[in-house]
């Protein structure tokens, strides 16, 4: 398969210090050890409840924050052995849509300034090209030119997402990542946005890699979708083979929790006992198997790999079959 | 149908401004039967939340009820005193958040927190209060509860923490409790917990309950009925079967269009149907159907008056001039 990204054991762990003499260091592996690509033009979904580490593999990708260990392939080059300037030149490649449209646009910028800095960054035309684009970019997002003198509170949660997006593509990037793009959103608005999503990406053929809770959402945009629980992929497929035929006990409690918009479905669910441990107890074997159902001794002891139960499905428990 | 518990009739609360008064609620009415899960859904601004505050009357300074009745249990509590609505509060009905986080105090343990208002309102000593505090975290339950009443809101998770609130909601045996987003803090295998639980007390303790949210999902698996509101006013009620098989208004079907659906069949379509535009500002409502700019259907006398909230069917209610005439 052709790979646009490829991640190869990415891991981040912080070490939280308890008390001013720090005796008893702890590891918090947020990220630890997840390995994935994604083909050009494709769109990958990482899915997984707070705490699971989805953001933080998100921006270590992008090296917004430092990794710990493992690489990754963009280009057939590895982003975490590049040096600043290196990566300056490679991040015009890879662009981030963020959560929150409040927060991640500057309030003292103008739409046009805030459009317009990322390619004076990287120096690209002169001030009327400049503009030019800027205007190019808020139509692609279904903004009207004109607007770009105003600022952002001028605009509503839905409207200033549209800016934020039309700022990832400033640059014509090959990836983005976008971190819950829609959850701030109202669910009227959130429908627009992701369709100008899928639309933008089928016109400039852009590769995403989505990061959401929602798995609705996930499911609508995402061809294939990885689940992580405690910092580890636990189970990875396309999404219609996720959904129709999930594998790992914690998918199928996930598929099962979200609740259907239809009143005539009351589904029989097995509840998940207890709730999502911290990142920083170790937990001997398979990291689900104090909350796992079907658990067995060997979960106890012996973490399962991540491994292919069908083409293209791979699940990691050992009680995964066919 | 018995006498209803709840019955709000025509409220109208106004936040004055700077700019001007700001129509949050706009004459609305609705009642709460006994034993029922009424579900209120809409998007941010359409006045949900200030619908359960003006109930128990904790509006902000700048928020005014200025006309209506709240009738609870053959009283209107718009009229009366602080010294009754505290007895209320809490007592007779009591309400859940969204962040747990934010509504426990963190230099408290949660047990005190919860014996708190047992000694308040059922004037137990601290002892009967904490030992009623260990069987209302059992009743929610939160494991370990004899050593759990000895933590602090931090030692919890947001899971336990809204547990905590629940406990806190069901101490003084309300008859009512307001949930305003309960679960939307929370992760979807949490939620589905909570969602239950509150299931499980209505029936146990029989008491109603005002779910609000604007998750149609969480509407579909725990509610009665359902309310939805736009721009401060009821657009349609109607059972929660209904609701989600006949849509009447174009802003509820928009809504129930607008979320993605998970398909197990495998197909999958290109694109979600969105409602246009955006939610309008309070401001600057247009005369005539607040939802006229994003209508699908709309025609020009929707721009003239506001369409009243007619029945439909006995159940069912919607304001709509495509369903005025026929």
């Amino acid at each position: 398969m052709d790979k646009l990204l490829e991640v190869k054991n990415l891991t981040k762990h912080y070490s939280a210090s308890r008390g001013v003499f720090a005796q008893n260091r702890q590891i918090v592996k947020a990220v630890d050890g997840i390995s994935f690509s994604i083909a050009p033009g494709e769109a990958l979904g990482l899915v997984g409840e707070s705490g699971c580490g989805k953001t933080t593999a998100g921006r270590c990708i992008l090296r917004l924050i430092e990794t710990t260990a493992g690489e990754v392939w963009f280009d057939d080059r590895n982003l975490l052995a590049l040096d600043k300037y290196q990566l300056r030149m490679m991040r015009r490649h890879m662009q981030m849509i963020f959560q929150d449209p409040y927060a991640s646009l500057n309030p003292r910028m103008t739409v046009s300034r805030i459009l317009e800095e990322p390619l004076v960054i990287h120096r690209t035309g002169n001030k009327n090209q400049r503009l030019d684009r800027v205007a190019q970019l808020l139509n692609m997002v279904g903004l009207d030119a004109s607007l770009m003198k105003r600022f952002p509170h001028e605009f509503s949660g839905g409207q200033r997402q549209r800016i934020g997006i039309a700022r990832a593509l400033a640059l014509d990037p090959k990836l983005i990542v976008a971190d819950e793009p829609v959850s701030a959103l109202d669910v009227s608005v959130q429908a627009q946005i992701v369709n100008l999503l899928k639309e933008l990406q089928q016109k400039l053929k852009l590769t995403f890699l989505f990061i959401a809770h929602d798995l609705s959402v996930v499911q609508h945009f995402c061809d294939r979708i990885a689940v992580m629980y405690l910092g580890k992929i636990v189970e990875l497929a396309s999404s219609q083979e996720l959904f129709k035929n999930p594998l790992h006990p914690y998918t199928k409690v996930l598929l099962a929790s979200i609740p259907v918009a239809d009143p005539k479905i009351k589904k029989k669910r097995e509840n998940l006992k207890g709730e999502i441990a911290s990142t920083s107890r170790t937990i001997s074997g398979c990291h689900f198997h104090p909350r796992c159902s079907i658990a067995i001794d060997r979960c106890k002891n012996e973490e399962p790999p991540l491994r292919e139960i069908t083409p293209g499905h791979f699940a990691a428990c050992h009680l995964a079959e066919l | 149908m018995s006498d209803p518990l709840l019955q709000v009739r025509d409220l109208k609360v106004q936040f004055f401004t700077e700019d001007g008064a700001l129509r949050a609620v706009d004459g609305i009415s609705f009642d709460i039967q006994p034993g029922e899960i009424l579900g209120m859904v809409g998007e941010s601004g359409c006045g949900k939340s200030v619908t359960a505050l003006s109930i128990l009357r904790l509006l902000a300074p700048s928020g005014k009820i200025v006309s209506g009745e709240i009738n609870f249990r053959g009283k209107n509590l718009i009229q009366a005193s602080e010294r009754e609505m505290q007895q209320v509060r809490g007592n007779q009905i009591s309400m859940i958040f969204q962040e747990p986080m934010t509504s426990l105090n963190p230099v408290m343990t949660v047990g005190d927190q919860v014996a708190e208002s047992l000694i308040l309102h059922k004037r137990l000593a601290r002892k009967e209060a904490l030992a009623e505090t260990i069987r209302l975290f059992q009743s929610v339950r939160i494991p370990d509860a004899a050593t759990r009443i000895k933590d602090y809101p931090h030692q919890m998770s947001g899971g336990m923490r809204q547990r905590v609130m629940i406990a806190m909601a069901i101490a003084c045996h309300p008859a009512l409790i307001i949930a305003d987003e309960p679960t939307t803090a929370l992760d979807v295998t949490i939620q589905a917990q909570i969602l239950e639980l509150l299931n499980q007390l209505r029936n146990e303790y029989g008491l109603s309950i005002l779910l609000i949210t604007h998750a149609l999902g969480v509407i579909a698996e725990t509610a009665d009925r359902v309310i939805v509101m736009y721009a401060g006013k009821i657009v349609e009620e109607a059972p929660v079967l209904e609701i989600f098989e006949r849509p009447c208004h174009p802003y509820t079907i928009g809504l129930l269009d607008s979320i993605p659906k998970i398909e197990t069949d495998g197909t999958k379509r290109d694109r979600l149907k969105a409602i246009e535009g955006s939610v309008p500002d309070l401001m600057k409502l247009p005369p005539g159907c607040s939802f006229y700019d994003r209508c699908s259907d709309r025609m020009d006398r929707c721009t003239e008056l506001y369409p009243e909230i007619i029945w439909i069917n006995p159940q069912h209610r919607v304001s709509c001039y495509k369903w005025t005439n026929s």
